[in-house]
């Protein structure tokens, strides 16, 4: 379980998250939505550690992240898999050492301990036979999903995904949300995924958190969400034609 | 002020939490292998010119009957090993690779490559860095011995087929009064560029922020600052040295 307590941020005078406050649950996919510009990104890079933030502790399992020493946050870090926006896979590497390069710095298995390992989990996010390719030379859904098999390569305690389905088409998108899902039961791993994407949200939004305007504004499940009789948030959920014709029909 | 406080704490972020000997032993031998192997043919050949031209110029101005032929390869020595092999090959370094250095990590930077290194608990300064610096100190000073011999044998060449200096008073010129603290005092030099060129570079492109355009003016301001630092210092150290 991951708690966040009180997070505030601003950049150069101008706040970005104010005093925002949750929980995110084990085993479940938790999700962190608003529109663009609303501190989604920057509330997962205060979570991970990326950024510190102004005011607020994070909290991995009861151990207090933000005030932790160097070699603590460390140590929490080798917990985290985490799945970036575009991917972030490593140029110069190609698929197999990708998603090896975490079990080359952080474990002592043996070569062919590694190979079984990342061929077991490029095998479980559906990617066979692609191990010598470049990243330059796959897909943009592909990429993910190679980002995925390393966030989990080496069997992390917390999954982060930062807007896993930007630039997929809708196929694609429902693959890696159901993917995502899957892992996190599977793993049984808190796992926090900030979208902006309502097919997610009612995909996978087991837990989801509402920011608007770097504030949180509402906490729910996927089904309460289109019941929260909140303005700000039915205009989130409802920006889309299908979205809106649901609710005409309800 | 604020960007050398900058500079000095980036400095020492890459000798806190280090990996493992063997994975910088690694990584070494890559950068070597990037920064040296692949730079030996532009420094063969800039330094080959640079001696012809320098050979060319020298034999053009010493029109004097009481100085003897030999004077040229002594001039070319001096400066080949003084100035023309570790200073302008500084200069070309910095070009080819401070570039190639900024670029690359401006590029990782952009696109959450160091992101992802730093959420995986690697201290991405010291993973991605450290090894360029060291494979520059490694690698620049036998690039810096390779152009002042080239840059010797470009002034035999075109001193032999042009008919200005003999192949004999060539090599008189070479050994007369040769001091070899010139050569100490050029690597010492080329140890001192290394580390700026690679710190300076890596330090501009480490820090990008924004987009592709942010990393094209990363690069620009890498190869700027570290060809001014190599030129300062060039003159400091000529202070400092030739006090014996």
């Amino acid at each position: 379980m991951i708690k966040i307590k009180n997070i505030s941020k601003s950049f150069a005078g101008k706040t970005v998250l104010q005093g925002i406050s949750g929980e995110f649950d084990k085993g479940k996919t938790n999700l962190i939505i608003g529109s663009s510009g609303t501190g989604k990104s920057v509330l997962l890079k205060c979570i991970v550690g990326l950024i510190n933030p102004d005011e607020g502790n994070v909290y991995y399992d009861l151990r207090n992240f933000t005030e932790a020493d160097k070699e603590m946050k460390a140590e929490i870090r080798r917990e985290i898999g985490m799945l970036f926006q575009g991917g972030a896979l490593f140029d110069s590497k190609d698929v197999e050492h990708n998603v090896m390069f975490p079990l080359d710095i952080l474990t002592k298995m043996k070569p062919d301990e590694k190979l079984d390992r990342v061929n077991f989990c490029l095998k479980r996010v559906g990617l066979e036979n692609v191990n010598k390719k470049m990243p330059s030379e796959i897909s943009g859904g592909m990429k993910k999903r190679v980002g995925i098999a390393r966030a989990i390569v080496n069997n992390p305690n917390y999954l982060f995904c930062d807007e896993p389905n930007s630039g997929l088409d809708p196929q694609t998108s429902i693959l890696i949300d159901d993917l995502i899902k899957e892992i996190t039961l599977e793993f049984n791993i808190t796992t926090i995924v900030v979208t902006h994407d309502m097919n997610s949200v009612m995909g996978i939004g087991e837990k989801v958190m509402f920011l608007y305007k770097g504030r949180k504004l509402w906490e729910g499940s996927n089904q309460e969400i289109m019941r929260s009789g909140i303005s700000e948030l039915d205009d989130f959920v409802f920006s889309n034609k299908v979205m809106q014709s649901l609710k005409n029909k309800s | 002020m604020k960007g050398f406080g900058q500079y000095m704490i980036f400095l020492h972020s890459l000798v806190v939490r280090r990996e493992t000997f063997k994975t910088y032993y690694r990584l070494v031998i890559e950068e070597s292998m990037l920064i040296g192997v692949k730079s030996i043919g532009l420094v063969a050949l800039v330094a080959t010119f640079i001696g012809a031209v320098t050979t060319v110029q020298t034999a053009y101005n010493l029109v004097s009957p009481l100085i003897p032929r030999y004077m040229i390869a002594n001039v070319v020595r001096e400066m080949t090993i003084l100035e023309l092999a570790p200073t302008i090959m500084a200069i070309i370094y910095a070009g080819k690779v401070g570039s190639s250095m900024a670029g690359g990590l401006g590029t990782m930077r952009i696109t959450e490559q160091i992101d992802a290194l730093e959420v995986m608990g690697i201290n991405s300064a010291s993973y991605l860095i450290l090894p360029k610096i060291i494979a520059s100190l490694l690698m620049y000073p036998l690039l810096v011995i390779l152009a002042g011999a080239c840059g010797l044998f470009g002034g035999y060449l075109v001193g032999m087929m042009a008919g200005m200096v003999s192949p004999t008073d060539y090599a008189y010129g070479l050994r007369f009064n040769f001091d070899s603290y010139s050569v100490t005092f050029a690597l010492i030099k080329s140890f001192v560029f290394a580390f700026l060129i690679s710190s300076i570079s890596s330090f501009k492109g480490y820090f990008t922020q924004g987009g592709a355009l942010e990393v094209g003016i990363a690069t620009t301001a890498a190869v700027t600052a570290s060809i001014i630092a190599v030129l300062m210092s060039d003159y400091l150290l000529a202070q400092l040295l030739y006090v014996r």
